[in-house]
């Protein structure tokens, strides 16, 4: 009983996932751009302390509305300059880094953890379970985000504890749906079968088979949520009832600069680019991881 | 009962299904509500230790549903299995894994994509609660050798190997908490023709070396005949003939089955069971012809196969459930 080992030496050619990975990430425009600028973001969220040149709460009224160092009348005393109360705009905006990843990872692990729960549920128990999960998803999918996420904070007022919760509870609905589908897909294979035929826990069948096949899209619904959360906090702190200030929110510096946009324009037009850098890039990143790691890109 | 049981269990048998049926609830259409469709119908059948049982029929017939069963995977709707005389729904989940383990038709999918061969083979061990990890690396290693494939390949993942080697692979787990049974249900049919023999002459070493026990599910007779000791017949969820292999082979006494040996002598053997002569189409099991429910496509069918079904009845040349026969020998 030979084996049939004719078609060459399979570790031979092998190179470990990770580095196949890695190699094709590096191969991949939008994925390096994207993480390229997301690394900086991240960065200057992470050291904020030490890369801010002010206190980002310190107000200096005699000092306010500093237009920026490219501005005929702006210094390199506050780079950007300085908003409606004086605070220096170049601190702010390294210090709402950290407000908008906290308030996108946040929302984002929350929503994954409920989501995920639901939808493995939904796709490895099906029947009965899967019509009542099914129906609470549409009943999700039916409700509009933006209001009740306004309805709730104005009733139990704003924070950003709160703003992270109420995001993390409205935004899973995309995750469900995923998950259920994969769950499924996943299911029909007969690994789950000898799993079950092993005698195996369902704590066991879902921790070992099907989340590490899950992984793939968990991390580019994951992706996709947290750019979901972060412009869902910047339109609700816009509309007043997101991060309370004087918290150095993008969104609300948007808000705040709302008021001078003749005659100030860059106090939105500053935070309102890094959002959109913010966004673009997670968004990047997360198609980029898709199709590094898609079947379809598997030998 | 069977010449070729290898050891004697005091008349035991390894594995016997006494009157086990499985139904399952479909909804037949928008606004028609749930229908019941019994998969498998009624199936009684003892398998020594040592037997190797080909179970054919066509697609559709119940066998993957009579070896879920069997596997504990589903519950039987009525009868039961029994384990040496013990009865399955009595024991506890873990043991009926230890004794009985099933080896898949696809070997793409019968091995989870992400985690290594040495711990695809190993989880088991993990399962039931091995905890030494040298005695489990060398249980693996010792086990790819028994199968025939390098020790080195512990590290690899499935998408490096060629569907032998996973099928290989696939034995190996099943026979790692060295089963008493392996139920394959078509174990070679997903294999290109030159790996089937292979696979089957492996499964045969095996059968030898660990004292197994088979039930072998296939759509190819060939194979059926070469490595099955006793051979059962399904249609429709029911069994209808159950006989020695060489007795079949040479003889078939069911209608269905003398139709089924026919369609391996048409020009084209290697299409098997679907090119069967038998005039009319597999009925929708969902609604049964009554009585014997092989009769609209039965050349010998009587008025009475219409009304009354057949009991399978067991005489010197095996079992049979058929009225012809019956009646040939005046019961
Ligand atoms: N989970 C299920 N729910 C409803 N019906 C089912 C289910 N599983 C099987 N069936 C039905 O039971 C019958 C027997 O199916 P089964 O898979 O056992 O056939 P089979 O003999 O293994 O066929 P094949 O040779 O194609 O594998 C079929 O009519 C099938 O539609
Ligand atoms: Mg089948």
């Amino acid at each position: 009983m030979a084996a049939e080992t004719g078609s060459g030496d399979p570790l031979a050619r092998e190179l470990s996932r990770g580095r196949v990975l890695w190699l094709r990430g590096l191969g991949h425009q939008g994925f390096l751009m994207g993480a390229v600028v997301l690394g900086v973001i991240v960065m200057m969220a992470v050291f904020a302390p030490l890369l801010a040149p002010m206190d980002p709460f310190e107000q200096n009224l005699s000092a306010r509305l500093i237009p920026p160092v490219w501005d005929d009348r702006g210094s390199w005393a506050h780079p950007l300059g300085t908003d409606h109360l004086g605070r220096d705009y170049l601190s702010r905006l390294i210090y709402g880094a950290q407000i908008s990843l906290l308030i996108g990872i946040g929302a984002a692990f929350i929503s994954g953890i409920i989501g995920t729960l639901m939808g493995v549920a939904a796709g490895y128990f099906g029947g009965r379970v899967d019509m009542v999960i099914s129906f609470i998803i549409t009943a999700r999918l039916a409700t509009p985000v933006i209001l009740v996420a306004l309805a709730i904070v104005a009733m139990i007022g704003a924070s950003l504890e709160i703003v992270i919760a109420v995001l993390g509870l409205l935004l899973w609905d995309r995750y469900a749906l995923v998950m259920r589908a994969t769950t499924q897909q996943i299911c029909a294979n007969d690994y789950i079968t000898a799993a079950k035929a092993q005698g195996c826990s369902l704590a066991r069948i879902v921790v070992s088979e099907i989340l590490p096949n899950l992984a793939n899209n968990l991390i580019v619904v994951a992706t996709l949520e947290v750019a979901n959360a972060i412009i869902l906090e910047a339109a609700l702190s816009f509309l007043g009832l997101g991060v309370p200030p004087p918290l150095p929110s993008w969104g609300l510096m948007v808000s705040e600069g709302k008021s001078y946009i003749l005659f100030d324009p860059w106090l939105i037009t500053i935070p309102g680019v890094m959002l959109f850098l913010l966004v673009l890039a997670i968004n990047l990143v997360g198609d980029g991881i898709r199709d590094v790691t898609s079947p379809e890109g598997r030998n | 009962m069977s010449a070729s049981a290898l050891s004697d269990t005091g008349g035991i048998p390894a594995l016997e299904l006494r009157r086990v049926t499985r139904d399952f609830h479909v909804s037949a259409g928008l606004f028609a509500g749930k229908r019941r469709l019994r998969a498998v119908n009624d199936v009684s059948l003892s398998i020594e230790t040592g037997e190797v049982v080909g179970l054919v029929g066509e697609s559709g017939c119940g066998k993957s549903t009579l070896s879920k069963v069997l596997l504990g995977l589903l519950p039987a709707s009525a009868g039961e299995v029994l384990f040496h005389g013990e009865q399955m729904s009595h024991q506890k989940r873990r043991a009926v894994a230890k004794r009985i383990q099933p080896i898949f038709q696809d070997p793409y999918s019968s091995l989870n994509p992400r985690r290594s061969i040495g711990s695809i083979i190993a989880q088991p061990l993990h399962v039931h609660g091995f905890g030494n990890r040298t005695e489990i690396r060398r249980r693996v290693s010792d086990m790819l050798d028994v199968v025939g494939l390098p020790s080195r390949l512990a590290q690899a993942s499935p998408a490096q190997l060629s569907g032998g080697q996973r099928q290989r692979v696939a034995i190996a787990r099943a026979l790692i908490l060295r089963p008493e049974i392996l139920i394959c249900d078509e174990p070679t049919s997903a294999l290109d023709v030159s790996v089937q023999s292979q696979i089957l002459n492996l499964l045969l070493d095996l059968r030898r070396e660990f004292q197994l026990t088979y039930l072998f599910i296939s759509h190819n007779l060939a194979v059926v005949e070469h490595i099955a000791t006793r051979v059962a017949v399904m249609y429709l969820g029911r069994l209808v003939e159950v006989a020695e292999t060489r007795a079949f082979f040479q003889a078939p006494r069911h209608p269905y089955s003398q139709a089924l040996l026919d369609s391996i002598i048409t020009p084209n053997p290697a299409e098997g069971i679907p090119t069967v002569h038998l005039g009319g189409s597999f009925p929708n099991p969902i609604d049964p012809p009554s009585g014997c429910a092989f009769h609209p496509r039965c050349p010998h069918a009587m008025p009475r196969c219409a009304t009354d079904a057949p009991r399978l009845l067991t005489d010197e040349a095996g079992e049979i459930a058929c009225h012809l026969t019956n009646m040939q020998q005046g019961a």
